[in-house]
């Protein structure tokens, strides 16, 4: 499902510095992450995480060795032919990344219209959605009416919505409340057994031991334990 | 449960670009652009018009008169001789009497009482810049020959009016150049504006296509707008000109005669009604290429 080997990235120099100068933000990553799995991604901040999340959603290709994702060898496939893949993978970002002018349901129905799926099989798919992520009621609104719980849920529920074999998701709880921590973790456990290989970055500890999973940790853009 | 009405348009405009790409400013400048185009698509037909008048009467450059009896006394051949000796002289040639009988018949009828003279046809290699002297070094080639230098100052008129069909057009390629511009820089503001929208599309999996489709559907149907408001900006204005050029165009037979409708009619008809009607569909032809290419270079950025 997800294999890393050898995995380097270095991060371009800025303007008017010698070549190589750029910041390495991996290095040396090797691990495999079995298809149907769950794992956490822990580390400090500027531990590399969400550029090792990058690399997993294909926003990024490794500077050196090799990353597999979904069957595809990222620094073989065609660019042409990554946009397909991306579809297949869910990502929850920290900042949410809503819309601001579209309701819930276009946000939530974003990834349904980016597939070219025709509106009328497209609503009944969302509704959906939005009641499993307990956002039926606030449907018509904008993201800048919810609480902060509220618009991780329509992000969650936008990442699901095309039932992807992977998904992501960096630091999902926060800058939220445990009481909604929780509910957004029991929502990710609950893709994982419907058989989608999850994979969230945090560094709340607490919320780890809530919910025991494999993890992998990263220091320094190294891997320092899987497992 | 009914849905709200705007809804679903906004949807289907995820990058917002009703707002990005402004409704106002750029079918403003496009149909500014339009109304030079129109303008210099007309100066161009009106041109190739004039050209195509012209060049008839251009044809001889110069013609030579001898008595009607020159042809047969011997005088017709020797003065074609002399008239090609001449450096000046590309070719000569005697006018059929057939032709110019059928030229003279309006003002002579079917039989004239008088024989035709014999006319030569000159055709010059290259335009003199002193006709005059040129009238006189052959009438003393030909003596007894009456010289006609008409042609050369009509043939300067042609030349004049390919330079001004040749300016015309190169205005159109410049007005088409910073429509090109004007585009392109819009779209670039629309992408700055819109640029985390865009590359959230592109996370969630949209191709190059999609993004650049949908910035070039709104910068077509914008350029497509300024387009059509200056063409019929352009369309009164042209009639007008037209009106006042109607003497050098010159008029259709009997036009002095016909009712004051047909009259009031005639600058209309005269305007260049398929490049102005195709004039809006080019402009959003070229502002859907532009914004295509403008956002596809810009996404070549992304992974």
């Amino acid at each position: 499902m997800v294999r890393f080997a050898g995995v380097g990235l270095r991060y371009a120099e800025p303007p008017g510095r010698p070549p190589g100068a750029g910041q390495a933000a991996l290095q040396d990553l090797t691990f495999t992450l079995p298809s149907g799995s769950f794992h956490w991604l822990l580390g400090e901040s500027g531990a590399g995480k969400s550029s090792l999340l990058r690399l997993m959603q294909l926003a990024q290709r490794p500077t050196s060795g090799v990353v597999e994702v979904l069957g595809a060898d990222l620094s073989r496939t065609r660019r042409r032919a990554l946009p397909a893949l991306r579809r297949r993978i869910g990502v929850v970002w920290q900042d949410f990344r809503l819309l601001p002018h579209l309701s819930v349901r276009d946000n939530v129905a974003l990834p349904l219209r980016i597939a070219g799926r025709p509106e009328a099989g497209l609503l009944a798919d969302v509704a959906e959605m939005l009641r499993w992520a307990g956002l039926d009621a606030r449907a018509d609104s904008l993201p800048a009416a919810l609480s902060g719980g509220e618009q991780q849920r329509a992000a969650l529920a936008r990442a699901v919505v095309m039932r992807p074999a992977l998904l992501l998701a960096d630091e999902p709880t926060g800058n939220l409340d445990a009481a909604q921590a929780r509910r957004i973790l029991a929502l990710l456990q609950e893709m994982h057994r419907l058989g989608t290989t999850v994979v969230v970055a945090t560094h709340a500890d607490a919320l780890v031991r809530a919910f025991p999973a494999p993890a992998l940790r990263l220091q320094g853009g190294r891997l320092m334990s899987h497992g | 449960m009914a849905e709200p009405r705007l809804r679903r348009p906004r949807g289907r405009d995820p990058l917002g670009l009703r707002r990005a790409l402004s409704g106002r400013l750029l079918p403003g400048l496009v149909a500014a652009m339009a109304l030079l185009a129109a303008l210099a698509i007309a100066g161009a037909r009106g041109a190739a018009g004039l050209t195509a008048r012209w060049e008839g009467g251009a044809a001889a450059a110069m013609t030579v008169q001898l008595p009607p009896a020159a042809a047969a006394d011997g005088r017709l051949s020797r003065a074609l001789e002399a008239l090609t000796e001449l450096p000046e002289v590309a070719a000569a040639r005697a006018m059929d009497q057939a032709r110019l009988a059928a030229l003279l018949r309006p003002w002579l009828g079917e039989s004239p009482a008088f024989p035709l003279p014999v006319v030569i046809e000159l055709r010059l290699a290259a335009l003199p810049e002193d006709p005059a002297w040129l009238t006189s070094r052959i009438a003393a080639a030909v003596p007894g020959a009456s010289v006609e230098a008409h042609g050369v100052w009509v043939a300067r008129l042609l030349a004049l009016a390919r330079s001004l069909e040749a300016v015309a057009l190169a205005a159109l390629l410049l007005v088409a150049g910073i429509a090109v511009a004007v585009v392109a820089v819009a779209v670039r503001a629309g992408i700055a504006a819109r640029r985390d929208a865009i590359a959230l599309l592109h996370d969630l999996g949209a191709t190059d296509a999609d993004i650049a489709g949908r910035f070039a559907a709104r910068a077509a149907w914008l350029v497509g707008v300024g387009g059509l408001l200056g063409t019929l900006l352009a369309v009164p204005v042209l009639a007008g000109f037209a009106n006042l050029a109607a003497p050098l165009l010159g008029s259709s037979p009997g036009a002095g005669l016909a009712p004051p409708w047909q009259q009031a009619w005639q600058p209309w008809a005269r305007l260049p009604w398929p490049e102005l009607a195709a004039l809006p569909l080019l402009a959003a032809a070229l502002g859907w290429a532009t914004a295509q290419a403008t956002v596809r270079r810009w996404l070549r950025r992304l992974p």
